[in-house]
């Protein structure tokens, strides 16, 4: 086996490593240096609690996009999502968007129903029709103090 | 006798806590002027070759020990997290756990204390001989300046070095974690790719090589400075000095890289 020489050592191993850290960027980190293949949609939700930057706009199960910014719009009190979706995946303004929860604590997403009878929402259109998160906490609530009035009155028919 | 004797023991006691409270000051603001003449030297001309000796002694026969560590971290992670988290049903987040705490915490954490026992200890050792058998010296009247000469390619090849371990950490902890989650404890692949890219940040990544050139500067600095000052030891002269010096290089090295990645992670955070 030949021995290599200590620069050719050296080139070598700097070389991998760059591959490697340019391959983390690339793979994880997701920057694309081949400019923006997608475009953005807005939708106004009453509340996005638990949704943040980055989290998955979903069309029928597939990822087609990402929640880019989220901002609140003053003159009508509603909170303001923008998307970035892939080119390719049409979107048309009869279309809902929701948002809901992957598992039962997992992380809020966006829901899109694409619809099909309206016309095309151009690139910086907005979805009207949305869904706020369902809220489990206030289910929960109103589920357990239903039930602690029931018992309570069940308890003062028993005692009557 | 003018004093009763608390008073003069009480002296004493200050006395004690004022010589080490000026010995911890006076031992940062050498090495921070140390580190700092250094690094400006790095950019002087001729300095390219030496780099590439130290970064072969320093990076590339390093990579052996380091993939071995990062190989045996992300299986054992793979492991544990595999059973811990199947008690709550979801298995599948594995690819997040394990790509999050090797790409965040331990990649640079463990591949800087690697470094440290292996080219650290090293470097303090080599100084330290130079500096007690009067090399330096003979450096110094030769009007060959030893910061130039032999710590400043240490620096260099150290901050050049360690983020390109790190990054060889990482990825080989995933294929260990993925060796056993997948192929071991039948995982799915796909989740398990998936989970990494989903979770894993670019501010996750910049962190953490942020983190490997602060190990760099840290571990490298300390382990030349001790060595290079092995003859100012109080404690000690001559062999047993170099063997004081390379002990407390390798363990204050430790220290400070957890100490200053909890504080990097507090400020990235």
């Amino acid at each position: 086996m030949k021995k290599y020489s200590m620069e050719t050592t050296v080139g070598i191993f700097v070389t991998i490593g760059l591959l490697l850290i340019s391959y983390m960027t690339l793979k994880f980190g997701e920057v694309s240096f081949f400019g923006d293949d997608s475009y953005s949609l807005y939708a106004r939700f009453t509340s996005v609690s638990g949704l943040r930057a980055g989290s998955p706009v979903e069309m029928l199960g597939l990822e087609v996009g990402k929640v880019a910014k989220l901002s609140i719009d003053q003159e009508n009190q509603m909170a303001l999502v923008e998307m970035k979706i892939k080119k390719g995946f049409k979107i048309y303004d009869d279309a809902i968007a929701s948002i809901k929860t992957s598992g039962l604590i997992g992380d809020k997403y966006i829901q899109i129903d694409p619809g099909g009878s309206g016309d095309l929402l151009k690139p910086g259109g907005a979805i009207i029709e949305t869904a706020a998160p369902l809220d489990i906490e206030e289910l929960i609530g109103k589920y357990a103090f239903g039930d602690i009035k029931e018992d309570k009155k069940s308890d003062k028919e028993n005692a009557e | 006798m003018k004093y009763f004797w608390p008073n003069t023991y009480l002296i004493a006691i200050f006395n004690y806590l004022g010589r080490a409270a000026i010995d911890i000051v006076n031992n940062l603001g050498a090495a921070t002027i140390f580190f700092s003449k250094a690094f400006l030297m790095i950019f002087r001309p001729k300095q390219v070759q030496p780099i590439i000796q130290q970064i072969f002694y320093i990076g590339a026969k390093s990579t052996g020990i380091v993939m071995m560590v990062g190989l045996f971290t992300g299986m054992v992670l793979g492991l544990q997290l595999y059973h811990a988290l199947a008690e709550y049903g979801s298995e599948g987040t594995l690819g997040s756990s394990i790509g999050l705490s090797l790409v965040r915490e331990l990649g640079p954490v463990l591949t800087a204390i690697m470094i440290t026992a292996r080219a650290g200890s090293a470097m303090t050792a080599e100084i330290g001989i130079m500096r007690i058998s009067e090399q330096i010296d003979a450096l110094y009247t030769m009007r060959i300046d030893p910061l130039r000469y032999l710590i400043s390619p240490k620096i260099g090849a150290s901050i050049i070095s360690f983020p390109l371990l790190t990054a060889f950490f990482d990825i080989i902890g995933l294929i260990g974690g993925y060796f056993t989650g997948v192929v071991l404890l039948g995982l799915n692949s796909s989740a398990y790719i998936y989970r990494i890219q989903y979770s894993v940040e670019m501010s996750d990544i910049t962190g953490g090589f942020i983190k490997a050139i602060v190990f760099a500067v840290i571990v490298s600095t300390i382990c030349c400075y001790n060595g290079y000052f092995t003859h100012m030891r109080s404690d000690s002269y001559g062999a047993k000095s170099v063997s004081l010096s390379t002990t407390s290089a390798v363990v204050m090295s430790c220290v400070m890289i957890l100490v200053s990645d909890y504080i990097v992670t507090s400020f990235l955070m």
